[in-house]
């Protein structure tokens, strides 16, 4: 609403707030920079993931796509798997937000067992990630024997990188912390990379719930999509 | 004041150009003159935009041109102009889209007793399936297609047996009836189009799409591919006879249908030794060909491309021109054959020979060949081998004297000029691209090293 | 990304000193946006010259050795690819995006300088692979510059294996670079605003680089899904778009795959992607117009209004370009509305750039001459939009040459009359020197006039149903003898145009070397890119204190003022406030 406000301005017209004398301006505000620009970060992967989804569902119409849900012989029919990497992502959410909270209250040691914990989640799910994919090779589901495989494969790709991309960014912050032991000036840094977990453990979830459907769920989304 | 007369002349040229240009829509053969009529209504609206805002630009830029005496004035906006103008505007737009959107109605539905003909289109060629008798045509899959099945025919279904397959460019539909095109692709986009029936649809691998039309002149027009589908796209190309019923109904009757085509025989090699007598004459006993007399290597030479040739000679569709010489003494000798079962017993007959590799007589540079190929290569085969799906006979081995003047009659039209002459027309595009006696030469050396 | 912007630090000592860290490894924006700029520049003068082949064999077709139906494809496809991606877009936002946006907020640098600088790295990197794949056996891709599938990767394409692996990375290496700098635009335009420099405030041409920007962000994830799918069908014969086909009479073991999907991916992101040129162009033009009308711009707000509604409209109206794709036919109904509907903004648009000029004190410089050569051009291809954005319409016309003369007057012609308008304009800023007048007024003669002659005439080819993509007509039934010369004629009018550029070149290398000095202010601008400290501005660009913003950019001719123009940083008088104008 202050935007619609602020477009309807008549900027020829004398602004009284400004027209007076206002205190020297100083330079951009560098955090508040940075958390817009995480915010388009979200909103780029939040656009390319949501694509992909729309593809997914469209794809899903045509007779050749099976699920890998819904029947007893599919990889997903037993989710006990992917609960398991749900947790270890949980874990590593977890553990940025710990980390997050140590470093606002100035506790520099539960700040770096808080980050730790959760490199180390995230590099566990990473691996068990990869170990999926070698499990639904050795079940025979290839990358290329079925349109719903293929998006598996593509979509954790997708997630696996964004995460792996957190990590090196991440690294850096860690090596703030080694050079410059300051936690409160770790906090904002820490905040940006926490709201990053948070959103791409979000993704998983949704990714999780698409990939374990039955053909039924997936009929129904893409039906609701207009497919 | 250069900029004033320059705008006023490019709005007084244009209008010129327009009025004057003897390049515009090709006089329509179907039902969508309301297309033409929208494309009207466009025109005018657009028109008297264009005119209005540029006479306005130029009369601005002369009359407020720069003046020390002057100030221009203040005026951050003014609502009341700026809101008639939005209407205005939105009023010429309703006036555009409201005929479009109507026009358009009709396109997506196609009238009840409009029959079915399907267009099939691969790389770069065109065919036709038409319902047969049942009125239905039969089942298809891509997964189905091969030499002997061009079309993916089901054999189970029963529908298809009576489709009739029309392997060939043209096609042909009777006047004044509605008839609703099904269009299918075997491996790329394409589209087909026809100038005079002003509508056009892609053709999409994997799925079939549609357009309706009632052809309303007779004649016969070109089809084109409108949709980018690899190197030889420009020769894509096909025609549209539209006739009278009776015209029709003969040429329809001497169409095979799928029942038909499964029930050909195949050509019976023994007879054929025979019959190869004569031709050995001149072709060799081993069918080596023999520069002396004119006469090409046909060993090596697959059966379906020989079969053509010898039907285009009896029809006169190759042999015919008069600059053919060595053509016009080969069509004399395919008369000889009496009948399509004699065709495909000699032509199953040269299938069974060899021969040694053919001799090079040109001297050119390989390595400056190898890059002219690649456009040659897409249909006769990166090695040469030739590719029957395309049509495009074996390359390698054959006599460079022989594809020499070939390349020649191609590319003067003394080759492939006749209407009827489908692949022989991509051949006279393909060839112009050869600019000189060097490139072709060039080109050869290369073939002779495959 | 917490660095606090190099710019922004107190003292002076930290400005760079070597020749690597000046001009190679900067993170001042504006030579980040030269660098953009030249290397934009020099990609696109390939492009040019691939062009102008095509034209030597449409004109004359049976004439020419170097160029066969293979090579044809080829430069067809890099020509397109290259003119919007690494020319238009990188040169309008790399460019003029990293070079005006500090300067017209007011700030020092781009908020994250570091990624700015990297941004571009990484946009050069694309452009390598691009180029590289000139190269590579089998040579660059030559499937047309929408890379619809399966074509682009089935045999019988040029460049099926090499070329299209390489333009499909070299297109996601882009996006990750464009995603860098775009970033920095929203941001900065976002946070690093000087004081008293409030949104309604900004020139026109922050707010066409703002929005296309943030379409750009929206839009390129769309071009880079379909990119990775498209490689993995090519490389591990995955089904995304390719269905069961016979390929030159191979089955191939593809299957149930939607071709159409990508032309739906592809043309979501296609279709802003034209407003992410159009939009920094109109805003550009509009602030071109309004200094040397000496006038403001007419309707400042509905100008903004346009540019967001645009925007916004421009995600839904992509499948205007697939009429007759074979989608669902009702959907033509809503692609059609909804196009028509855009050309009501962009209407308006063109009326307020006149009407700017209307009871203005119009100076005919080159840049003016441009600017109101771009309102001619632009008109004529916005009105030739609306016969293929109407559905029924695009029936006859589309994939005619009709198409191709609409989109190089709308995305082509128009961009680059903005284009040079602009960099005549900000020349004396950037290098505080001005340019050769007689020679800028000559390139603008022979571009204005050559690309009319090469594209009005290449609508009536259209009309009559030539095709485009076609590497010789041969004969037809409906194209009449005549229609060889025309296109004779269009080819020796581009050949005429693209040699003029030269003219363009001879005079930015002369006026570098020898230019004579500009003045301060040349044109007589208010808005806070001519108020820097020093001409052209050093790093920094505003000395030891942020300029403070006092009013909007459009002060021309205020009446009671003492000069014509009153700078943004001006403060209020007295006078003004009782007049409360």
């Amino acid at each position: 609403m202050k935007l619609f406000r602020s477009l309807r301005e008549k900027p020829w017209l004398q602004q009284p707030a400004i027209a007076g004398g206002a205190p020297a301006y100083a330079g951009p505000d560098t955090a508040g920079a940075a958390r817009i620009a995480l915010r388009f970060i979200l909103a780029v992967v939040g656009v390319i993931f949501f694509l992909f989804i729309i593809t997914f569902l469209s794809r899903s119409q045509y007779p050749d796509f099976e699920a890998l849900a819904g029947a007893p012989w599919q990889p997903f029919n037993d989710t006990t798997r992917l609960w398991f990497n749900t947790a270890l992502l949980a874990c590593a959410s977890l553990g940025m937000h710990f980390g997050l909270v140590s470093a606002r209250n100035g506790k520099i040691n539960g700040s770096i067992i808080g980050i730790s914990a959760a490199v180390l989640f995230t590099v566990l799910f990473l691996l068990a990630q990869f170990d999926l994919w070698l499990h639904l090779q050795s079940m025979g589901f290839y990358i290329n024997s079925n349109p719903a495989n293929s998006y598996f494969y593509l979509l954790t790709a997708v997630h696996g990188l964004h995460m792996m991309g957190g990590l090196i960014v991440l690294s850096n912050v860690v090596f703030r912390v080694w050079y410059d032991s300051e936690p409160e000036s770790l906090a904002s840094p820490l905040q940006l990379c926490t709201t990053y977990w948070h959103f791409l453990l979000g993704v998983w979830l949704v990714l999780f719930a698409l990939l374990s459907s039955s053909p039924e769920t997936i009929n129904t989304l893409a039906a609701m999509c207009g497919f | 004041m250069k900029l004033v007369i320059a705008l006023i002349l490019l709005i007084v040229g244009t209008l010129a150009f327009h009025f004057w240009s003897p390049w515009w829509f090709t006089p329509i053969a179907s039902n969508w003159g309301m297309i033409d009529t929208t494309v009207d209504i466009t025109l005018w609206i657009t028109g008297f935009v264009f005119v209005a805002v540029n006479a306005f630009l130029a009369y601005c830029v002369y009359r407020f041109r720069h003046s020390p005496d002057r100030r221009a004035d203040y005026e951050p906006e003014n609502k009341k102009l700026e809101t008639w103008l939005t209407v205005g505007t939105a009023v010429g737009v309703a006036a555009m889209l409201a005929p479009g959107l109507i026009v358009w109605a009709d396109f997506v539905n196609v009238p009840d007793d409009a029959t079915e003909v399907e267009v099939l289109g691969m790389q770069w060629q065109w065919q036709y399936r038409l319902p047969g008798a049942d009125g239905v045509l039969g089942e298809v899959d891509a997964r189905l297609i091969s030499q002997d099945n061009p079309f993916g025919m089901s054999k189970n279904d029963p529908a298809g047996q009576d489709d009739v397959l029309v392997n060939s460019n043209e096609l042909h539909l009777p006047l004044d009836r509605p008839v609703k095109l099904l269009l299918r692709s075997k491996d790329v986009l394409h589209n087909f189009t026809v100038p005079q029936f002003r509508v056009k649809m892609d053709l999409v691998p994997g799925m079939v799409t549609y357009a309706w039309l009632t052809p309303t002149r007779t004649g016969k027009f070109d089809v084109l591919c409108m949709e980018l589908c690899g190197i030889a796209h420009y020769a894509m190309r096909g025609y549209v006879v539209v006739e009278e019923q009776a015209d029709y109904d003969a040429w329809m009757a001497q169409q095979s249908t799928w029942a038909d085509m499964q029930a050909i025989p195949a050509g019976n090699a023994d007879v054929g030794k025979t019959t190869y007598l004569t031709c050995a004459a001149c072709h060799g006993q081993q069918g080596e060909g023999n520069p002396a007399m004119n006469a090409p290597r046909l060993a090596g030479l697959p059966g379906w491309y020989i079969a053509r040739q010898l039907k285009h000679y009896k029809q006169g569709i190759r042999g015919a021109h008069e600059d053919d010489e060595y053509g016009m003494q080969m069509a004399p000798m395919a008369n000889v054959l009496a009948n399509d079962t004699a065709i495909r017993d000699v032509t199953a007959y040269i299938e069974t020979l060899h021969a040694r590799p053919a001799t090079n007589t040109l001297n050119g540079d390989p390595a400056r060949g190898a890059g002219r190929y690649v456009s040659c290569g897409a249909c006769h085969g990166a090695n040469g081998e030739g590719n029957s799906a395309l049509q495009a006979p074996r390359l390698a081995g054959q006599d460079d004297w022989y594809m020499k003047r070939q390349l020649h009659n191609f590319r003067h039209g003394i080759r492939g000029a006749h209407k009827e002459d489908t692949y022989g027309h991509q051949m006279v595009l393909m060839a112009r691209s050869l600019k000189d006696e060097q490139a072709i030469n060039d080109l050869l050396a290369y073939l002779n090293t495959l | 990304m917490q660095h606090v912007a190099l710019a922004d630090r107190p003292d002076e000592l930290h400005d760079p000193q070597t020749f690597i860290t000046k001009y190679v490894w900067s993170q001042d924006h504006k030579v980040i946006a030269i660098q953009y700029g030249s290397t934009a520049i020099f990609v696109g003068l390939i492009a040019l010259v691939l062009s102008g082949l095509m034209r030597l064999q449409l004109g004359f077709p049976d004439t020419f050795d170097f160029i066969d139906p293979n090579s044809y494809l080829q430069f067809v496809t890099m020509h397109g690819m290259i003119m919007v991606i690494y020319l238009l877009t990188a040169l309008l936002l790399g460019g003029f995006g990293n070079y005006l946006i500090p300067l017209m907020c007011g700030a020092r640098d781009m908020v994250f300088p570091f990624m700015n600088m990297l941004s571009y790295w990484v946009y050069l990197l694309s452009v390598i692979i691009l180029l590289a794949s000139f190269f590579v056996p089998g040579g660059p891709t030559g499937a047309g510059w929408t890379l619809y599938p399966p074509q682009a990767i089935l045999d019988g394409t040029p460049g099926y294996d090499w070329g299209i692996i390489l333009m499909l990375v070299s297109l996601a290496v882009f996006i990750v670079a464009f995603t860098m700098g775009g970033l920095n635009y929203v941001t900065t335009v976002l946070q690093a605003r000087t004081h008293g420099m409030t949104l309604m405030r900004m020139p026109l041409s922050v707010w066409g680089i703002f929005v296309a920007t943030i379409l750009g962000i929206l839009a390129f994830p769309a071009l880079l899904v379909s990119a990775i799918m498209m490689l993995l069908d090519k490389t591990l014969h995955t089904s995304f778009f390719m269905p069961a086909v016979v390929s030159l009479g191979e089955n191939l073991s593809y299957e149930g795959g939607s071709p159409i999907l990508f032309q739906h991916l592809f043309w979501f992101f296609g279709h802003p992607e034209v407003y992410i040129v159009a939009l920094p162009a109109f805003g550009m033009v509009s602030d071109v117009l309004s200094v040397h009308a000496r006038k403001n711009i007419f309707g400042y707000r509905m100008m903004v209004w346009a540019i967001v509604i645009i925007g916004a409209l421009s995600f839904v109206v992509w499948a205007h370009h697939m009429y007759v794709s074979g989608m669902h036919p009702a959907f033509g109904f809503f692609f059609a509305t909804t196009t028509l509907i855009i050309a009501v903004p962009t209407a308006i648009k063109v009326y307020n750039w006149v009407l700017t000029l209307w009871r203005g004190n119009i100076h005919l410089t080159v840049p003016m001459l441009f600017a109101i050569g771009f309102i001619f051009t632009f008109t004529h291809g916005g009105l030739t939009g609306l016969f293929l954005g109407n559905v029924t319409i695009d029936l006859p016309l589309s994939d005619t040459y009709f198409v191709v003369a609409h989109f190089h007057m709308v995305m082509g012609v128009s961009p680059i009359m903005v284009l040079f308008a602009a960099i005549y304009h900000w020349f004396p800023l950037m290098t505080g020197k001005m340019f050769d007048e007689r020679l800028g007024k000559w390139h603008f003669w022979c571009t204005f006039l050559g690309t009319y002659a090469i594209y009005l005439p290449m609508h009536y080819l259209g009309f009559l149903g030539v095709p485009r993509r076609y590497f010789a007509m041969g004969t037809t039934d409906f194209i009449p003898e005549s229609a060889q010369s025309l296109n004779a004629g269009i080819t020796v009018a581009a050949l005429l145009v693209g040699l003029s550029q030269l003219i363009f070149l001879y005079n930015i290398f002369k006026t570098l070397r020898s230019g004579e000095k500009s003045p301060r202010n040349p044109w007589g601008a208010a808005s806070l890119e001519w108020q820097t400290a020093d001409v052209p501005p050093h790093h920094g660009n505003w000395g030891k204190e942020l300029p403070q913003v006092h009013r909007w950019a459009y002060d021309y001719s205020v009446p009671g003022a003492a000069e014509d123009f009153i700078p943004q940083n001006h403060p209020v008088t007295e006078d003004e406030q009782t007049e409360g104008h």
